[in-house]
């Protein structure tokens, strides 16, 4: 994983199931619900892109244990990408499913408002 | 145009002028001596709807269309279908150019609510995507239209300032010549300070009303490394495109001409002295109404263009089809003029526009039609603050000169002040033929009277010359001078009949002293044959008289001889 990590180009990764019940309690996150289609945008292999795909990993094993899939793309390989999901800052993640449409932008250092922006969990403030 | 070769150090006459790609807008490449920076970003700053989006569409088009440069326009507020087809009823095709790959529009949608900020981020993607656009189809041209859009997609200030400062570095490293939009802001010429990044070329576009009419300008703000025309110019958005009016040139040094264009009126001509008008000279007409200085500018019209020449008439009072009318009523048809698209109708209400933006629209006419002669019918019609009307129309007779267009301005005069209006004097300093056409009352008439006021460089003639309107178009009449001035009408008809008069009774005076001195003639001649006759009788009896005393001489002569024989010894 780590390894797959220094190489995000076109890199996909699953939830694993062994790895969700015995390293997270269920109770972590929200029930099981939809499964959510992410795509991560980074441009090359910058400090900031390596920080994306391991706050993303974190944040996918802690909340959606099970129902992911994440699809890392280097535009400095597929610029041709950018236009397709309108990205501008990189890092950005999409949430291509469950609809509507969302861009989380940043390292996701800030895990309450990927949640947020993830709609994963109803907003921090309540 | 010619700069002192002692003025200008050596040091930077050695230095390479700026590479500039013309952007294809019409009269802007001579305001700014050449066109935008090549290689480097502008800045064109506006207000809402004054024509940003579409100098730079037009920058591209034409770099695509004209000058074998692809262009890429990263659109950051209208999709790439909406910009088509705003451009299209300008004539540009931009599906076609997007189809054979010289245009390529990214349109970047920045929804401010659809993003999550969530730790460190930069501009990346987009620099990949204009990357990326300016890779495939080769592009020279770069247009963004408008980054402001990413002020507010993006609250961290720090990484906007960035990144933009970077943006522009970027283009320039790319070496495309870029044209950046933004919107006019309040205290600065942008509403987020973009002027503070692009720093080499700035355009400010403006869009004034001033007494219910619009007029767009346009002004050069700073050129880096440059000379620039500073003023504000007038441009002008219509089915053609966008075209700027470079009014005013700073110098007067006009090619002069010395041969002269026909007047269309042979007494006129004359008049004149030189035949005509100088060519590329203005000529100014001017009276009261129903003069006839329609007439005589269509007279010029249908000279130029008897010629062979081009002619494009102006008109603001009258459309085309009225004034072919009228002017057939006196002789003179311009009908086929029009169709051998030699003569050209502009006409248009001189309240549709400002006074900057007729003029602009002349200027774009002018570069079209290339005509040697223009009518502008009446420029009286204009409108507006003395010094406005009076600054447009030295600039019109200053496009004109300058491109040694022969030009007659009718101006219709307040009956109260005929000679002239209510800034003659002024007009009359941009005149260099100013030919007044005048009511002349008197006895219970109403006569019409012509004279050149003035004529540069024309030994002109200072008679007040009446003239009519027949079928045959405008004619002069010849002058009759009375007592107590110029006669017309039917005094003038009057002195005309004692005149003839007077010339009969000495006609017939000369034939009768004629026949007196044939009759005296003839009396000495007889006399001279009489006195002839006698002396040659007188010579004829002398001869004979000789004759008889020679005889008489020779008989003595013959008696002596006998005698002396008789006497001889001899015998």
């Amino acid at each position: 994983m780590t390894a797959n990590a220094r190489e995000p180009v076109g890199l996909r990764f699953d939830a694993d199931p062994v790895e969700t019940a015995a390293g997270q309690p269920e109770g972590a996150s929200l029930p099981a619900g939809e499964h959510y289609n992410l795509r991560l945008y980074v441009a090359g292999q910058t400090p900031k892109s390596t920080a994306a795909v391991a706050n993303l990993r974190r944040i996918c094993e802690d909340h959606l244990a099970g129902r992911y899939t994440v699809e890392v793309v280097d535009l400095l390989v597929q610029p041709q990408l950018a236009a397709g999901d309108q990205i501008l800052a990189v890092p950005t993640l999409v949430r291509r499913l469950p609809a509507p449409l969302k861009r989380i932008i940043g390292t996701l250092a800030n895990t309450e408002r990927v949640l947020v922006g993830l709609d994963i969990r109803p907003g921090t403030s309540t | 145009m010619n700069i002192e070769p002692t003025r200008v150090s050596p040091s930077l006459r050695a230095a390479h002028p700026l590479p500039k790609p013309p952007p294809g807008i019409s009269g802007f490449d001579d305001i700014t001596f050449g066109g935008l920076p090549q290689g480097r970003p502008t800045l064109v700053c506006g207000g809402a709807g004054c024509g940003k989006t579409l100098f730079a569409m037009t920058f591209l088009i034409n770099g695509a269309r004209h000058f074998g440069e692809p262009g890429v326009l990263v659109s950051f507020e209208e999709s790439a279908e909406d910009l088509a087809a705003n451009v299209a009823s300008l004539g540009y095709d931009v599906p076609g150019l997007i189809a054979a790959k010289r245009l390529l529009i990214d349109q970047v949608r920045v929804e401010r609510s659809e993003i999550e900020e969530a730790g460190e981020y930069d501009l990346e993607g987009l620099f990949v995507r204009l990357g990326h656009a300016i890779d495939t189809i080769g592009a020279r041209r770069v247009v963004l239209d408008t980054p402001e859009a990413l002020f507010s997609a993006f609250s961290d200030q720090a990484v906007r300032r960035a990144e933009l400062r970077r943006l522009f570095g970027w283009l320039k490293d790319r070496g495309v010549t870029a044209v950046i939009t933004g919107e006019r802001g309040t205290g600065q010429l942008t509403r987020h300070g973009l002027e503070e990044y692009v720093s080499d070329c700035v355009v400010l576009l403006d869009n004034r009303v001033h007494d219910q009419v619009t007029t767009r300008r346009l002004r050069v703000v700073k050129y880096r490394g440059s000379a620039h025309g500073t003023n504000e110019y007038p441009f002008l958005v219509d089915d053609q495109g966008i075209s700027v009016l470079p009014i005013t040139s700073a110098d007067i040094g006009y090619q002069t001409f010395a041969e002269a264009v026909p007047t269309g009126i042979s007494g006129l001509d004359s008049m004149l002295g030189t035949g005509g008008y100088y060519r590329g000279s203005s000529v100014l007409v001017s009276g009261g109404s129903g003069t006839g200085k329609t007439i005589l500018a269509a007279h010029f019209a249908d000279a130029v263009c008897r010629g062979g020449g081009r002619c494009l008439y102006f008109g603001f009072e009258e459309g085309p089809g009225q004034i072919v009318r009228n002017v057939r009523s006196v002789g003179i048809d311009l009908a086929p003029h029009l169709t051998a698209n030699l003569l050209r109708f502009e006409a248009a209400r001189p309240s549709i526009y400002g006074l900057e933006m007729h003029l602009a629209r002349m200027y774009r006419d002018i570069e079209q039609f290339v005509p040697e002669a223009v009518v502008v019918d009446p420029i009286s019609a204009f409108r507006g603050p003395e010094v406005e009307v009076h600054a447009t129309l030295l600039r019109m007779v200053d496009l004109f000169k300058a491109k040694g267009i022969t030009a007659v301005f009718t101006y219709l005069t307040s009956g109260s002040n005929q000679r002239s209006g209510y800034n003659g004097h002024d007009l009359s300093s941009l005149m260099d033929t100013w030919i007044s056409l005048r009511d002349i009352e008197a006895d219970g008439e109403r006569n019409r009277g012509l004279y050149v006021l003035k004529s540069r460089g024309m030994a002109h003639s200072n008679q007040i010359r009446e003239y009519v309107l027949s079928a045959e178009g405008m004619r002069l009449i010849e002058i009759y001078a009375g007592p107590g001035g110029v006669l017309t009408g039917s005094a003038r008809l009057a002195q005309a009949a004692r005149e003839q008069a007077e010339v009969r009774e000495r006609g017939q005076e000369i034939i009768q002293r004629r026949r007196r001195f044939e009759a005296r003639k003839h009396v000495v001649e007889r006399q001279v044959a009489e006195l002839h006759a006698a002396l040659e009788q007188e010579g004829e009896e002398l001869a004979a008289f000789l004759g008889e005393a020679e005889e008489h001489e020779a008989g003595l002569g013959r008696d002596r001889d006998a005698m002396r024989a008789s006497r001889s010894p001899t015998e």
